[in-house]
Parts: structure tokens; C-alpha cells; sequence
């Protein structure tokens, strides 16, 4: 710092504007050296940090006893053992025009998750290639990850220069190849600079021996390159948590995520849709006349109306799409196979609902830009998919408003964030904001039929009872004058279902569309006996979710293994066990034992009469 | 927007997200300056309410006498719901810095005591404002650090963290800490303090204090407990701390920066890092990854 006066730094601070980054490529390509220069270049190191780096280089360092500036990053210890990177590592600095946070990711595929977490709060990637090597699989997912993440700008540094004798040609024939490359992706700046990273060559300032290069230097770009982002100017609050300290103050906390809003403005709350003008604006402790985008605000209004977590606050009730269906780019990155069909918690902004994938359109296949068929995700690999909410939200698409427009899906049982996600477009039209309400509804026609509509969910392996036990409960129940209806397995398989197999994937689609036509069913007034395998936890959890608390019963038909293996009815078993049915629950398919049914029947001590009694304690 | 107001705005969300969706938080307290800023934010963030959450300082019994008075003055102030931990079985047993090995004191009545802390009071997400400039390990841990029901780091198998979005489900018996400083700077600490007018421990401010002179490290003389290595005598010197922690595990350095805004001109021409002047992390140069995998903060 030049010695100028306390006030006058602070003023100078003031102004500085932050640029998050991220370097991405591999330890071969010279990535460490290449932000070891970066941070030495603009005196970013200090002193004890360099005697320690001094130090852990001659124990571990790749550079026959001088420095290695991977060693600066990689602080894990198998990471400095193995000589990789296994995580994101952050670091901060700062020059006179600018503040940085540089997020130092992973290259290999195998840390893609890793590279997912750095660069979505990137606006800028560094990617860097070795001259020698050109454009590699490796820069493609690099690149394609960027853009997936929403990164609109991007520094391509080609390397070892100074192996290649400074060769302008070599180095334009790159530049085109790569701009070729990002002709179809979202990026709005790509400056492709020469470097020799070893020898500080175009990073902090111009290189004599690449006269040839007009543009700037990697820290002269950092530092100018325009970052205002292309934020929309509709106003958007979604609500974080609703502030009530006292009877009489009543706010709506969240960070605004784009646009402005100003006291005394008309807004609107979505889903309810109501309307009411802005009392009072806080900012922290402080009152305002106005707010703007990433500021953290609270709002009161001028009237009661309800508003709670999840809802939006606009200015503009068109702005937005409130919809359940939608396009989305998707990238999967558990170790747990996603299906169609199952369901997940999706997390929107701040709205949480569950949520199914209707339709894999394709797997992108980011190191070869090709689009492949795939009915399920696997780890690391991106997909264009459809999918619908259980609750109708509000969302944009991911490229007019980041945080309207992503989200994240997360495993219902183990809670791991499963995938990340980018909205493309809604598929639905907007629904009207009230649901359609037809005059005759599910109570009008359950006092017509004078008894209670349920789902009887029997669950258990086959020939474990099920049928047995629906077929003897609905003829009980049509004496009784209740109506039913049995869905059964075997039937809809060869009906509705007749195109699933018995594959994981097939399984659960299976389970889905079962639930649906059940909850038709109840809905209809009708007592619905589905009589189902339904080997799957999550899947019984799915249809579970279809229906209101009182409205599902789930069965389990407890016999076991060996009892239906002896019983076998249909001589499955004995097929299964001479390997003629693959995927056969039980024998090389698991069957999840449900955890908290409502009814258990052990079929090996109980009679149909007791068992028909149980059932019918529900509907009484 | 400038860089404060960013990292402020990044802060308060991650702070009302939490509370927003775990069911019962608490904030760790060390009376540092971190924690002052990281008290001076939840404050904002639920304004004009109170902070909806308990604030816990787990103490080692070895903290600056003047720590304690700023403690006590502060959760007065700010009418806190404070809790004070203390390793029970630590205290009767005597587990000091003085006679114990560094690491063994720390595990006791550092890690083990937030432990059993975390786990009577059953919380299951804990604040913490420690910042990932701090340390190498530290630069490579999430905002959101996930840890199992022994309280250890697994950094493998860290969660994602995509944009702002932050998956705060807790599996039974896993808890989770949150940093909501992660972002955040000394550098940026120290304005921040200058710009909002936020009290600190007078610690970190220059005076001529009673000290010795240990190896690299300078030693203030808090109480009588001090016990003296051979050939040690009392010394009078300006110093001031960039760090606060046990007092006997603490080292000074030599400063005469009185105000906050000397600090400041003081950080812009340090040749060394903050961490230097904790005596705990250098045991060895991955100690404090050691540390996290152990459970501690």
C-alpha cells in the first residue's frame, strides 16, 4: 500500500469490487506453479507460510528440493502423499483494483462433485492446458462444467509456452480450435492468454519472448474485466424465515435475489397472490428507503397477510413461472443410480417439495459432446431431463435468474445431495394460481357412499398371502356394501404396465403408476386394495406421500422366505432358484422390510378371520 | 456491492438458513474477534428480534482473565442466553497446559469438552467463526462440515455445496458445524470491526504487559498459576495478541497498534500469518487436519 492517508484506503476499499474464480486442469499442466506464481507475483504469501512451504517441499515436494507450489494448496496430507488434489481449497488475496477468492478445484473426473461445489459461486474460470497436449477430454468437462454451472466467463491459459520456443502459430491454431468448441455454449467473455507459469510469463506481467500476444496478462485481466453480472431487474424476495419478535412487528427475511424494491412499493406474494404495499425496509438494523440485489432485508407490510418460508415476494406477478413440471439440466453425482421415477426432495431457493424425474432426454456426454439415451443417472454424467414437483413452486429459468432457476435433489433416506440442477423451461402452462375445485369432490361422494375411502397397501414377497388376503377382504367388504377395488400386480402387469419389466428402473415406474391410479381410486370414494410385491422402501414411501395421513395403510403380508418358497403357488421359486427369473425378490432382488406399517399380519399364526378383522378396524 | 457488504450478505443468509431449517442450533463463542463479528451478524440477522439461539463458550479455565470480563460483559449487553461448559472430569483431574502435553490438554478440554457439550445440550448444528484463511486444512473444509456421531471430519466425503443452495438434513446421530465466516479475511475481520464500531477484547491492542520471553514466542504473565522454565524472568514489553486463546498456548507479538485502525495498518505490512502466534498448531505441519478428524472445532 502506498502511504496514503487511513481514510482515504478506506475509501479505496470501499470501492473494491470482489471476482470469485476458479483454476481448473491438472497438476501436469502446471496448475500449481501456475497460482504459486499468481499469489508470489502480487506478494500474496507471507512469511512464515514460505518457510513452511520451504520446507514441506524438500520432504515432499516434486521439485527436486525448490519450491512446489502445489504443496501451497494441497494442505490435506494424503493429498500432499498422493501428490493430487482431492478438494476444493480456497484462498484470498488482494491487489490495489481488485479483491479475489480463488477456488483451486480438482481436475479428474472423479472429483467432478468437487469441481461442481467450486465453480458454482464462480463468475470467472481459469482453465489451463499444457501447449504439448492441446485440448484434452479433460478441458471439454472442464469447460462443460463451467458452463453448466452458470460461469459466463473464461480464461483459457495454454501453458509451456516456453517449450514450444514462443510459437505464435502453435498457440492460434488452440485459440481457434477452442472458441470452435464454446460456439454453442452460454459463455459471454473467453480470453485465451499464452503463459509460461514457470517462469512467470504473461501472469502478473507482459513476456518479451511472446511480443506477438497484445492482449493482457491473467492479473490485468482479473482486475479489469467487467463483472457486473447480467442481473434481471424484476424484484425478487424468496422468504428465508418469517421475523416475529413481537405482536406488533411482523417481517419477511431473505436475500433479494434480483432487482430492487423501494418503501411503499405494490407487491406481490406468490402462492397466495396476494397483494399489499412495502412498510418498512431493514437492512441488519438500520432502516431504508430502498434495497437492492444480494442484499439481506427484512420487509413488513402494510397489511396482515400470510406469508411464510418458501414464499416469493415480487413485483410483478407475471415474472415468474408457478408451475410443477419443468426442463432441467442435471448433473449426478451419488454413488446411488438415480431413477425415473422415484422420488427426491428438491431444494428451490427456499422452497423444499418432493419430486420425481418424469423422463431421462438424454445423458450429455461432456467429454465427447455427444447426446447418448439412458434410463437412469450414474455418477459424474450430466443429463437434459423433465421433472415434476409434488407441490406447484415458482422458479425462472437458471439462465434469466440463478437462484430462481437452480436447485439441488437430496435422498430422501440418506440425505445426501444426490444432484445439482439447472431449470431450462417450464413444461406445463402455468396453473392458475387456485387449483381448479370441481363441485362434486371426494367428501361429497364419500357421504353419498356412507364409508370412508382408503388404500390398503399389501406389501410382502410373493406368496407371502397377498392375494389370498385382498380377495377374501374386498368379498367382506362388498357384503358389508362398501365399495372396492383390488389393484393387483399380476393384472396391471399385463394391462397399464404391460411395457415395464423387472429391472430397478421398471420397478419403481411400476410402483408409480400404481400409486396414481389408487389415489384416482380413493379419490372416487372407493376403499383400494393394491396388492403389490413392492419391495422398495423409498417406492412404498413415494405412494405413501400420495395421500393424506389417514388415507394409507400399509400391509405387510409377514410370512417368510422359507414358507413361500415351500407354498410357491406359481412355481416361481423353484424357476428363480435355477436362475430361469433374474431379479426375483427374495432370492437375488432384496425385499426392504417395511419399518413402520400400520398393520403387520404374520400369516403363519394368524387366521383369515382376525386378519380380515384387523383391516376393517380402518374403514369402521 | 462492495466485498464486506458481500461477505455480510453471504453470512446473515447462511445464518438464517440454519436456523430456518435445523431444529436446535447453538453459536460457539470464543470471545475472539471472529466470534464478535460472528455475534455482531446473528444480531442483524434476526433484528429486531433477539438472537433465537443459545451461544456456548466452552471453557478451558486457562482463558485471559480479561476474556472473561469481556464474556460476561458482552452476554449482559446483548442480554445472551449463555451456556459456560467446562470438562468436569478435566478440571478435577488438573489437565493444564502447563504440565500436560499441548496435545493431550487440548483434546481434554478443547475437543472432548465441546463434545459433551454438543451432546447435553443436544444440539445438533453448531456456528463456529472460524474462517478457512486461517489454515490450509481449514481452506479445504465446507461452509456446512458434516460430522459423524463421533464428531469427525471425514473429508472425503464432504457434502456438496452448489451456489447458495445448502442441504442442512441431518442424519440421526450426525451433527453439523457451520462457518459462516469461511469467507472471510483477518484483513476483512478488522475492517469490519473499524466500519461497525464492534467491541473487542482490549487484548488485541498494544500495551506495555508483563511477559516472558519463550523460544519464539512471547508469554504474557496472566495469573499466579504461570509457572516459570528455568532461566525465565519477567519482562515488560508493548505487545498485543492477534489471536486470543489459553493464555499459556497464546503468543504475542511485539506491536504498538493501540486502535483498531492501527491494527489495520499494522496486517497490511505483516510478514506472517495470523496462526502463527498459536502454539497449539505447530506440533507438526498437518496437526490441525489431525485435529479436525479428532472433532475438534
Amino acid at each position: 500500500m502506498k502511504k496514503n492517508t487511513f481514510e482515504e484506503y478506506l475509501i479505496s476499499r470501499e470501492k473494491l469490487e470482489l471476482l470469485r474464480f476458479i483454476t481448473c486442469g491438472s497438476v501436469d499442466d502446471g496448475k500449481s506453479t501456475l497460482i504459486g506464481r499468481m499469489l508470489n507475483d502480487i506478494n500474496s504469501i507471507r512469511k512464515d507460510e514460505l518457510e513452511a512451504l520451504r520446507a514441506i517441499s524438500k520432504k515432499s515436494g516434486t521439485q527436486k528440493g525448490n519450491i512446489d507450489y502445489a504443496l501451497l494448496l494441497d494442505g490435506l496430507t494424503s493429498e500432499q502423499e498422493q501428490g493430487i488434489t482431492i478438494d476444493v481449497a480456497y484462498k484470498y488475496f488482494s491487489t490495489e483494483k481488485r479483491k479475489f477468492i480463488v477456488a483451486d478445484t480438482p481436475g479428474h473426473e472423479e472429483y467432478t462433485r468437487n469441481m461442481v461445489t467450486g465453480s458454482s459461486v464462480a463468475d470467472l474460470a481459469v482453465i489451463l492446458i499444457d501447449v504439448n497436449k492441446g485440448i484434452s477430454k479433460q478441458t471439454l468437462r472442464h469447460t462443460n462444467v463451467c458452463n453448466f454451472m452458470g460461469i459466463k466467463k473464461i480464461i483459457l491459459a495454454v501453458n509451456k509456452m516456453d517449450l514450444i520456443n514462443y510459437d505464435m502459430n502453435t498457440f492460434l491454431n488452440i485459440e481457434k480450435h477452442y472458441l470452435s468448441i464454446c460456439k454453442n455454449l452460454k459463455f459471454e467473455a473467453i480470453q485465451t492468454i499464452p503463459v509460461s507459469a514457470i517462469n512467470g510469463e504473461n501472469i502478473s506481467s507482459k513476456s518479451k519472448n511472446m511480443s506477438w500476444y497484445k492482449g493482457p496478462s491473467i492479473i490485468d485481466h482479473l482486475e479489469k474485466i467487467n463483472i457486473s453480472q447480467n442481473i434481471e431487474n424484476q424484484f425478487f424476495l424468496p422468504i428465508q424465515l418469517v421475523n416475529r419478535p413481537t405482536s406488533n412487528f411482523r417481517g419477511f427475511s431473505g436475500l433479494i435475489a434480483s432487482g430492487n424494491i423501494n418503501k411503499n412499493e405494490e407487491i406481490f406474494v406468490l402462492p397466495s397472490g396476494s397483494k399489499a404495499k412495502v412498510k418498512s425496509i431493514l437492512i441488519g438494523d438500520k432502516v431504508k428507503n430502498n434495497a437492492s440485489f444480494n442484499e439481506n432485508i427484512t420487509l413488513t407490510l402494510n397489511k396482515e397477510i400470510s406469508v411464510s418460508r418458501g414464499d416469493l415476494i415480487l413485483s410483478n406477478i407475471n415474472d415468474v413461472y408457478v408451475a410443477n413440471q419443468f426442463e432441467a439440466n442435471i448433473v449426478w453425482l451419488s454413488k446411488d443410480t438415480g431413477y425415473v421415477g422415484r422420488e427426491y426432495i428438491l431444494k428451490l431457493s427456499t422452497q423444499t417439495t418432493a419430486a420425481n424425474i418424469t423422463f431421462i432426454k438424454y445423458e450429455l456426454d461432456i467429454e465427447n459432446n455427444k447426446k447418448l439415451a439412458s434410463k437412469k443417472a450414474t455418477i459424474n454424467n450430466f443429463y437434459v431431463v423433465n421433472l415434476k414437483t409434488i407441490k406447484t413452486i415458482w422458479f425462472k429459468k437458471f439462465h434469466q435468474n440463478k437462484t430462481l432457476g437452480s436447485f439441488l435433489l437430496i435422498d430422501q433416506l440418506s440425505n445426501e445431495t444426490v444432484a445439482g440442477g439447472t431449470i431450462n423451461h417450464n413444461l406445463t402452462r402455468s396453473t392458475n394460481l387456485v387449483y381448479q375445485n370441481f363441485l362434486i369432490n371426494k367428501e361429497t361422494r364419500r357421504i353419498k357412499n356412507k364409508h370412508k375411502s382408503k388404500v390398503f397397501w399389501l406389501t410382502g414377497l410373493s406368496g407371502s398371502g397377498k392375494s389370498t388376503i385382498a380377495n377374501f377382504f374386498e368379498q367382506f367388504l362388498h357384503q358389508k356394501g362398501v365399495n372396492s377395488y383390488i389393484l393387483d400386480g399380476d393384472n396391471i402387469r399385463q394391462g397399464l404396465n404391460n411395457d415395464l419389466g423387472f429391472t430397478d428402473e421398471d420397478r419403481i415406474e411400476n410402483i408409480r403408476r400404481v400409486g396414481e391410479v389408487a389415489k384416482l381410486f380413493v379419490d372416487a370414494g372407493i376403499v383400494t386394495i393394491v396388492s403389490f410385491i413392492s419391495p422398495f422402501k423409498k417406492d412404498r414411501e413415494m405412494a405413501r406421500r400420495l395421500f393424506s395421513t389417514d388415507e394409507f395403510v400399509e400391509v405387510y403380508v409377514n410370512t417368510s422366505l422359507e414358507v413361500c418358497e415351500k407354498r410357491d403357488v406359481k412355481g416361481l421359486y423353484q424357476k428363480a432358484r435355477a436362475g430361469l427369473i433374474p431379479n426375483f425378490t427374495g432370492i437375488n432382488s432384496k425385499y426392504d422390510i417395511p419399518s413402520n406399517p400400520e398393520i403387520t399380519i404374520d400369516t403363519e399364526k394368524k387366521n383369515l378371520e382376525e386378519i380380515i378383522d384387523l383391516l376393517y378396524n380402518y374403514i369402521k | 456491492m462492495s466485498y464486506l457488504k458481500y461477505l455480510e450478505a453471504e453470512s446473515i443468509h447462511i445464518i438464517r438458513e440454519v436456523v430456518s431449517e435445523t431444529e436446535n442450533p447453538v453459536m460457539l463463542y470464543s470471545i475472539g474477534k471472529d466470534s464478535s463479528v460472528m455475534l455482531h451478524l446473528a444480531k442483524k440477522a434476526f433484528y429486531p428480534g433477539k438472537i433465537p439461539f443459545k451461544i456456548l463458550h466452552v471453557d478451558t479455565g486457562w482463558k485471559f482473565q480479561e476474556m472473561y470480563k469481556f464474556r460476561d460483559m458482552v452476554a449482559k449487553e446483548l442480554s445472551l442466553d449463555l451456556i459456560i461448559y467446562k470438562n468436569k472430569s478435566g478440571f478435577k483431574n488438573n489437565i493444564n497446559p502447563f504440565t500436560f502435553e499441548t496435545s493431550y490438554y487440548t483434546k481434554m478440554m478443547k475437543t472432548e469438552a465441546l463434545k459433551q457439550a454438543l451432546k447435553e445440550g443436544n444440539f445438533n448444528a453448531a456456528f463456529i467463526g472460524a474462517r478457512r484463511d486461517e489454515e490450509k486444512s481449514r481452506a479445504k473444509e465446507r461452509i456446512f462440515s458434516f460430522r459423524n456421531s463421533n464428531h469427525q471430519w471425514d473429508y472425503k466425503n464432504q457434502r456438496l455445496e452448489l451456489w447458495n443452495l445448502f442441504n442442512t438434513r441431518i442424519n440421526k446421530n450426525e451433527s453439523i458445524r457451520i462457518y459462516p465466516l469461511s469467507n472471510w479475511t483477518e484483513l476483512d475481520i478488522w475492517e469490519y470491526i473499524f466500519r461497525e464500531n464492534i467491541k473487542v477484547v482490549p487484548l488485541y491492542f498494544s500495551k506495555s504487559r508483563r511477559v516472558v520471553k519463550r523460544k519464539d514466542s512471547i508469554i504474557l504473565i496472566d495469573d499466579d498459576r504461570f509457572v516459570f522454565q528455568k532461566g525465565e524472568k519477567i519482562e515488560y514489553d508493548n505487545i498485543r495478541f492477534r489471536t486470543l486463546g489459553c493464555y499459556p498456548l497464546t503468543s504475542a507479538v511485539k506491536s504498538l497498534s493501540s486502535n483498531v485502525k492501527e491494527i489495520i495498518l499494522e496486517i497490511l505490512s505483516h510478514e506472517n500469518s495470523e496462526r502463527n502466534g498459536r502454539l497449539i498448531d505447530h506440533d507438526n505441519p498437518s496437526s490441525m487436519e489431525k485435529k479436525k478428524i479428532e472433532g475438534y472445532f
